[in-house]
Parts: structure tokens; sequence; C-alpha cells
């Protein structure tokens, strides 16, 4: 193990590295520990500029109740989720086929497909910005939940399909052999045999989709702009041109729209990390 | 179930009656997201809705300045039946683009030639009006009148005192003009007015359709009296930092002394606790001796999408929403001037000196970022901007705003 | 597999041709949904945009053909030189996330009781979205109530408005940058340093390495992976640095903070834009850009594809 476990150092300093340890934590969360002891500010703490003192009084409630008076977040929020838990679902459903597609046949176009859902998945959003949007408002998809759906599906399906496509690779194929030798179809093989297989990659990829997509915020600005569609990202930018210098209500907005992907980050933590960890121990 | 010919008339029956529902939703997009819009708007609505019972209205509330991005998207997309904009050139794009219905029309049986003859010439494109104005309002220097009593200081009637003025107050440790950058447009408005004042109306007019240099002897001039506030450090600090509506603060605490704004700023600052024995207005102060006075007096308005799908109920709302009565409550709780000519401006100091310098003044312009076409608006806004933190680099920005006009004008 | 022959009962034809060709049939059967999807939404428009920047056209009236004027131009114009020096800056100093993770990866690789714990905690910047993280710090930066005026004021200095300032306003926005993407690289190198044998790293001890020389001369060798992966995910989320530029600072002061991909949607979607054809050109130089990276990490995967078979 690298560094030199700590308890088998001197006593000294494993006191000093756990007395480190939380100096350092709250250091490095200071910004997201500042804007929680914000949001349940007082406006009169907010107007005497009293941010980093003990709150004059304690408005958590108030607070967070007036954002979801005054405001479309509760609309936001529900945006989101139609946004992000259908485009979870789909996106699963286009890279499982793919990628085991990819994983399992040899033919001649498979590397060079591989690569281009690699490579799409690492093009600059702004290649694609203009014909995504004319193709929206064409199809009357422009603004709507569907639209930003279906591009997110499409999109994140190269990634997806590069993740599903290694995680199958990594099975016994000789499973696969054997109940093709038994005469098994296909779309059965695949059904009966690899999906139970993937279940653990499935999980960690419906994480890793629902933070990015939730956490997305350019394509919401550029195909939707109403509040029957704006998902939370890009609702709490057009509240924050309102909330002008209340930044008791920005913060209480930001804590609002940080929570879901924090929640499922800490339920399904394993799963998160290996994700996003994929191909980080090996290639 | 068989299909009979009853079903089908039954069934085109209900689908009738369905779109008729549908066609009683009237969806309107409106831009004023800030409490005293708000309620004006909550209020005309529920008026309307009063008046057309069989009209069920929805309405979409856009930030403001998330607004003039959007409605480029639903204007070509997904339009509403009523949508918010300011008149002027800054309805040309859409109106050219055939966006606009042409509603001269509601003029003709709303009687507005004549109620509302006063904004015509900004709404009329091509022989045709394009929209309904409801209201505008006077743009000036709102200024801490406390503060100006304490120190001894009277309104400023022309340059010469308007820098004394300042002078005093930054004596006193007070910033003499507060300013919030951030969105580039105040900037605009300081620079239009010092336009207006040093060349006229004409000039601006001919700087904002192209016809004169960036880099002209006039436009210099301009800047060398902007120069004179800006040298001595006249405008508050970190100024590109703030939003017009933070730039407010430092004037409510009594640490800057004066605005360049519109009227709209009134509301927030009594909000903020100024009253209107702390808080005053005037005219900005004459720079060329003798040289008639125009003003900056944006307008704002309505308009029919062309792709809108309730035209008729649309037609409805704009010609209520101009109707005398409607526009002086709304006016009223907006803190701004009716454009109607039989509508009553509001019992307000803010209101009846607006109207009375409007009134007499020798021309109307919309602002600067209505009258010049919207990249010439974006680079000369962003130039100002960059002057008013750099004002070394005139003569740089000044070139470069002649070279994006060059590309602008050319079509 | 009863099951498999009681259903799989079409014509004896058909079943015989699909029957033979199914090995060729069936991956595209698999692969079609993702590739009609992926072509529709991501290859063809990467050829309309490049189609779209020979045009002049403002998106409401018809598109006017200009061959290369748009390129032409973005040669002469300041905002774009400004923008792409800017995705310079950001492209060097985003890389320190990478050693900034490695450290506190370092840091947090022991086995103290609750470690598990503040490793997550560490990891929370890159879980929230960066509409926060860029909210967090405009207010941070705030030059009247932000915690930067307070620090200054404590020693008695006045805060610089560092979004408000051309020389500091980028350097602000790639702080908030570094923040989640420091916690990314920190995670990499977190699982990593779990993959580092422990019998290497004993030999290493028992030829005197420690400290740094162990650092470089044995654990780095075997964080390469990590390291790799580091890079390209820093590489990628500094050319997409759209997010914390729209929320922060809309590339102001007077476009000083600026970077290729805001330039390109203000100049193709904003408020006084609307120049798709231009904002299309600028994309098409992003792109290329991107593809350096994108090009190179390709190689290195097919070398590996080659390398297992």
């Amino acid at each position: 193990m690298f560094p030199r476990p700590i308890e088998k150092s001197s006593a000294a300093t494993a006191t000093t590295y756990k007395i480190a340890l939380p100096i350092a934590l709250i250091v490095w969360l200071l910004p997201l520990i500042a804007v929680m002891l914000t949001s349940i500010r007082s406006v009169g703490d907010i107007n005497a500029g009293n941010y980093w003192g003990w709150p004059s009084s304690f408005n958590m409630v108030e607070n967070y109740t007036s954002v979801f008076t005054n405001t479309p977040m509760f609309q936001y929020i529900l945006n989101s989720l139609r946004v992000t838990i259908p485009t979870m679902a789909f996106t699963i459903v286009l890279s499982c086929l793919a990628g085991y597609a990819l994983a399992i046949y040899r033919f001649r176009a498979n590397m060079l497909l591989f690569f281009i859902f690699i490579a799409g998945n690492f093009v600059p959003f702004q290649i694609l910005m203009v014909p995504v949007r004319n193709l929206s408002v064409d199809t009357g998809l422009y603004d709507t939940v569907t639209g930003l759906v279906l591009f997110h599906s499409a999109f994140q399906a190269g990634f997806c399909t590069l993740f599903m496509r290694n995680f199958i690779r990594g099975l016994p194929f000789e499973l696969i052999e054997s109940a093709r030798l038994e005469g098994v179809g296909e779309f059965k093989i695949f059904w009966y045999l690899v999906v139970p297989l993937v279940r653990p990659a499935l999980a960690a990829l419906a994480v890793l989709q629902f933070t990015f997509i939730w956490n997305d915020y350019f394509w919401a600005t550029v195909l939707v702009q109403g509040d029957h569609a704006l998902p939370i990202t890009a609702g709490l930018k057009s509240l924050n041109g309102q909330w002008v210098s209340q930044w008791h209500l920005v913060s209480a907005g930001s804590i609002l729209a940080a929570m879901p992907p924090v929640a499922m980050f800490f339920l399904m933590q394993k799963h998160f990390i290996a994700g996003l960890t994929l191909g980080a121990t090996k290639g | 179930m068989k299909f009979t010919i009853k079903s089908a008339v039954l069934g085109s029956a209900a689908w009738a009656l369905a779109s008729t529902a549908f066609a009683g939703e009237l969806v309107i997009n409106y831009d004023g997201s800030d409490p005293a819009p708000k309620a004006a708007f909550t209020k005309v609505i529920a008026d309307f809705e009063a008046a057309n019972p069989d009209i069920k209205v929805k309405w979409n509330l856009f930030d403001h300045e998330g607004y003039k991005t959007s409605i480029r998207n639903f204007l070509t997309a997904e339009a509403p039946d009523v949508a918010a904009w300011y008149a002027g050139n800054r309805m040309k794009p859409f109106v050219d683009a055939g966006l606009f219905e042409d509603v001269s029309d509601v003029w003709e049986s709303a009687g507005y030639n004549e109620t509302l003859a006063a904004s015509a010439p900004s709404m009329t494109i091509d022989g045709k009006k394009w929209g309904v104005p409801y209201t505008y309002y006077q743009w000036g220097v709102y200024y801490r009148k406390d503060i100006f009593k304490d120190l001894g200081i009277e309104v400023p009637q022309n340059w010469e005192q308007f820098l004394a003025a300042c002078a005093k107050l930054k004596e006193n440790d007070i910033a003499p003009i507060t300013i919030g950058t951030k969105f580039l447009w105040t900037a605009a408005g300081v620079f239009d007015y010092l336009n207006l004042r040093t060349n006229g109306y004409e000039f601006h007019n001919d700087l904002t359709a192209g016809k004169v240099k960036y880099t002209d002897p006039k436009v210099q001039a301009v800047f060398d009296k902007w120069d004179e506030l800006i040298e001595p450090g006249y405008f508050i600090k970190n100024h590109a930092t703030y939003s017009w509506q933070e730039a407010l603060a430092p004037m409510v605490q009594g640490k800057a002394a004066m605005y360049v704004m519109g009227n709209f700023a009134v509301a927030p600052l009594k909000k903020a606790g100024l009253t209107d024995e702390t808080l005053g207005y005037f005219q900005f102060p004459e720079i060329t001796p003798g040289l008639p006075k125009a003003e900056e007096a944006p307008t704002d308005t309505f308009h029919i999408p062309a792709k809108a799908k309730n035209k008729e109920d649309a037609r409805k709302f704009l010609a209520f929403l101009a109707q005398a009565d409607v526009q002086t409550e709304w006016n009223e709780t907006l803190g701004q001037l009716p454009v109607n000519s039989k509508s009553q401006v509001a019992d307000d100091q803010f209101l009846k000196a607006g109207f009375e310098v409007l009134n007499n003044a020798k021309g109307i312009a919309q602002f600067y970022d209505r009258d010049a076409p919207a990249a010439m608006a974006k680079a000369g806004m962003e130039g100002f901007q960059e002057y008013m933190i750099n004002p070394d680099r005139r003569q740089k920005i000044l070139e470069r705003l002649d070279k994006v006009a060059k590309r602008v004008y050319k079509k | 597999m009863a099951m498999a022959t009681a259903t799989d009962l079409p014509t004896i034809e058909s079943k015989g041709f699909i029957h033979r060709n199914r090995m060729k049939i069936a991956p595209w059967l698999f692969l079609a949904p993702a590739i009609i999807m992926f072509l529709i939404y991501v290859i063809l428009p990467i050829f309309q945009s490049m189609s779209i920047s020979f045009y002049e056209w403002d998106g409401l009236s018809d598109p006017v053909f200009v061959g290369v004027a748009n390129y032409i131009e973005l040669l002469d114009d300041e905002l774009f030189y400004t923008s792409l020096k800017n995705n310079i800056l950001w492209l060097v100093l985003y890389m320190l996330a990478v050693p900034a993770g490695l450290f506190i990866a370092l840091f947090l690789n022991q086995n103290v009781w609750g470690i598990r714990l503040y490793k997550s905690m560490f990891f929370f910047p890159f879980v929230i979205s960066q509409v926060v993280v860029g909210l967090v710090f405009s207010w941070f930066y705030d030059p009247t109530n932000g915690i930067l005026a307070l620090i200054y004021g404590i020693f008695g200095g006045t805060a610089p408005a560092i979004l408000a300032d051309e020389r500091y306003v980028t350097y602000g926005i790639i702080a908030a940058g570094l923040w989640p993407q420091i916690a990314y690289c920190m995670i990499l190198y977190l699982t990593g340093l779990n993959n580092v044998s422990p019998d290497q790293v004993e030999a290493g001890r028992l030829d005197g390495a420690r400290g740094w020389k162990m650092l470089w001369y044995v654990v780095l060798p075997q964080l390469r992976p990590a390291t790799f992966i580091a890079v390209v995910v820093t590489v990628i989320g500094a050319l997409r640095s759209f997010d914390l530029v729209s929320i922060m600072t809309s590339g102001g002061p007077y476009g000083s903070s600026n970077v290729l991909a805001y330039y390109m949607y203000e100049t193709a979607l904003s408020e006084y834009g609307y120049r798709m054809g231009y904002g299309a050109a600028i994309a098409v130089v992003l792109f290329l850009i991107m593809m350096v990276y994108i090009s190179f990490f390709l190689y290195r995967m097919y070398r590996q594809e080659v390398e297992e078979g």
C-alpha cells in the first residue's frame, strides 16, 4: 500500500493525520457549507451583509417554502425527473443492445462502429447545437421534454455503448458459445443469459446517467425555454436573474438542485465509482 | 364497437368541442419578472378574464434578460398567442421575417389610431401596425434628495453644475454615480444621454442607423464628456460585477447619490426603503447650450406571433390592453407612463415629472440597443463597458466598432 | 430448450435464410436502434454544422451561401482570439486537477476509521451541477459580500472584483471549474491506488525507495491507466467549459472571459446573436481542436484493442 499506512507511523503522525482529515474536509467543502448556512439565513442577515457570522435567526422552513411557493421550482424538479428517468431507461436499452453486438460478434465494421461511438461521445456540443435545434424545431420537439430525452439518449448512447461493450467482453464467452451450440436464438441468449449477468453494470450506468443528465445545463438552454419543460439547472439560472442579491433564496435553490444527484451518489456509491472509474484500472 | 356515421358525427362533435375548449385558452409570454410588473400583469390578466369569461389565460413568466433570447426560439417554433416585446427597430427583424402578425385592424377597430397616435410611428413598419404598446417610461437621473440637501447641492441644470455636484459628492466620500454594467445596457443609457445632449436627436438616429462612423469627431466629443466622469472616478467601483438591480444597493445605503436609469428603478428603490423625501428625479442636464433636449423613453409592447394558434382571442387581448382605463391602472402599479392619451398618469412625483419631460421632448429615442441593430448593439455596449473600465483604450474600441458597423450595415 | 423451438417457427424458407445468415444479421439488428439515434443526433449534425459554416444565416430568413467568408472573418475577430487564448489557458490550468487529484488521493489512501465517508465527501463537488458551482463561486468572488472580500478585509485590504476584471476573470472561473475536476481525478486515482501491487511497493521499500522516489518510480507507472483517463476527461472538461462561463460572467466583462464553447453559443443563439453560420464556423474550429485529442485517445484504444485481440 502506498503511501505507508498511517497506523505504522508514529503515534504523533497518526494523531496529526486524524486531526488534519476533518480540517481538510471542511476547507474543501467550505463553499458548500457556506451555501447551506446561507440557505437558512433571514433576509435581514443578507441585507446586513452577515453571510459568515452566526445567523440572527434560522429561516430554513421559510426560505425553502418561499422557493417552492413563489417560483416554479417544483415544476423544474418534476421536469428534471421527466427528462432524467426516461433518458436513463432509453439509453440503457440502446447501449445494452449495441454493446452486446459489439462485444460478441465479429464482423468487419465492428471496430469502426465502436470507435465512432467513442469519438461521438467526446465531440464538443457546439458542433451539434444548431442542427439539433433545427431538427427539434422542425419535428415539433423543440421546447418539449421528449425532445431533450431523445437527444440525451442518442448522445449518451456513445459512452454507454463503450461501457456495456467492455463489460460484456469481460463475461465468460463460453456461456454464450454453449448456448449457441444448443440452438438458442441470438435474442434469447441476449435476454435470458446476458442481461441477468450485466445487472451490476446497469446499476452503475444508471447512477452515472442520472447525474450526467440531471446536471445538464447546455442542452436545457438550447432545446427548452418554457417553465413547463425547463429542468432545474436552467430553471435555477433563470431564477437567479430574478433573485437579485437574494442569496438566501439562490442558496436554497442550489441546495435543492444539488440534492438528488448527491442522494443518488450516496445510495449507490459503489456502483457510481465503479462506473466512473471503468478503464482507470485497466487499459 | 362498430364504426357508424353516428359515432363519427359524435366523435367529430366531441373533437370540435375539445378544440373550442382549446381555442378558449390564450397563451401569453411575458418578461416582467420583477415584483411590480409581475403584480401589475397578474391584475391585468384577472381583469381580462373577468371581462371575457370564456377565455382562459395561461401566461409564462420569463426572466427579463433570458426572454430576449427565448423570443427568437419560440417565435420560430412553439409560438404563444401573445408575446411581449419592444417597439422600434427591435421588432424589425421579426416583422421582416414574417414572425409578427399585422394588427392594423385592431388599431382601427379599437380606435387606437387616435388614442395611441403618439406611439404610432414606433409601431409602424411598411405602413402597418405590428403590435400594441402598453407602457413607456422616462429615463433620467435618480438621486438622493437628502444627500444633496445635506451637502448643499442644487439639482444641476447643466454640465458644469453636474460635474460640480459630482466633485462635491466625491469629496464627501460618496460615490457620485452608481451603475451596474454586468448586462451592458446600463452603460448604453449613459452613452445615449451624453450623445443626445452633446449632439442631439438626429445624430443619435444617424449613429444607430449606421450613417456616421464611431471614430467621427462628434462621437469623440461624447467620449470627451464621458472622460470627465470617469477620470475623476465618479462612477462606483467594480460596476461590471453588478446587475442594474445590485447597483441600487449603494444608493439605498447612501454610499452613492445618483443613478442614470429608467423609471422602473423607482419601485425597487422605494421597496428598499427610499421615500419621496429621500429619492428624487431630474432631467439629464444640458451639455451643448441651446440644443433641444431629446429623451430616452423605451416603449414596451405586445404582439401576436404569426404562428399563434388562437389569434382571435389574442386580438381581443390586444384590444383590451390599450384601453384607457386598463392602461391607467396597469401603469399605476407598474410605476410607468400609460401610452393611451386618454389614460390618467398616476399621482406620483416621478411619473408626473417624467410625463412633463417627455411632453416637452424634442424627440423620443427608444434606447441604444433598440435603435441599433442587434449585432451592432452588442459590440457597441461591450465597447462602452470596456471603455468605462479602460478609458485609455477609447481609440481602439471606436475603431473596432467601425469595423463591426461596416459588416452589420452592409446589408 | 423447448421454449426456443416452440416460438422460433416462422416459415421454412425464411427460417432457412435467417438461420444461415443469423450471425451476420443479428449484430445489425442489435445495433440498429443505437446507430439510427446516434446518426440522427450526433453524426449527421457534425456534417450539417460544417455545411452551415459556409452560409450566412440568421435563423429567420433563407441562408445565403458565402463560401469561406465566415472563416476569413474569424481570422480578424478579436473576440475569437480572446476565446482561443482563454481556451488554451483552460487547457493548461485545468491540468492542475490531475496532480491535485493525485495529491488528495494519496492523502486519503489510508485505513483509518471513517475514511470511506471522507472519501465520498471529498468527491461531492463532482456530483453537483456546474450551475450550482458557478453560482456558489460567483458569490464567493462578490467584492462586497463574498468570502474573498472577507479574507481581504481581515488583512485590511480591498478584494479585487475577480469576475469584473479582465486580468483575473478567467482564472477565477477556472478555479471554480477545478474544484469538481480535482474531485473527479481524485476518485480515479483512489481506484487506481487500490490496484497498486503491494508486492512491488514492498520490493521498492526493500530497495530503499521512499517518498517521492517511490511515488515516481514505483507507484506512478502503475497508475498510468488512471493518469491517462484523468488527462482525457480533464482535456474534455476544459474544452467543454460552457456552463461556468455562462453562469458566472456570460463571457464578460466585454468578452474577456469568453471561451470558444460560449462564444459559439453567444454568436449563434443569444440575444444579440443569431449568426448561425458564423457560430457554426467557431464550432468547427472547436471541433478540430477536440479531434486532435479524440484521435490520440482512439489511437491508444486501438493499440490496446489490437494487443488484446
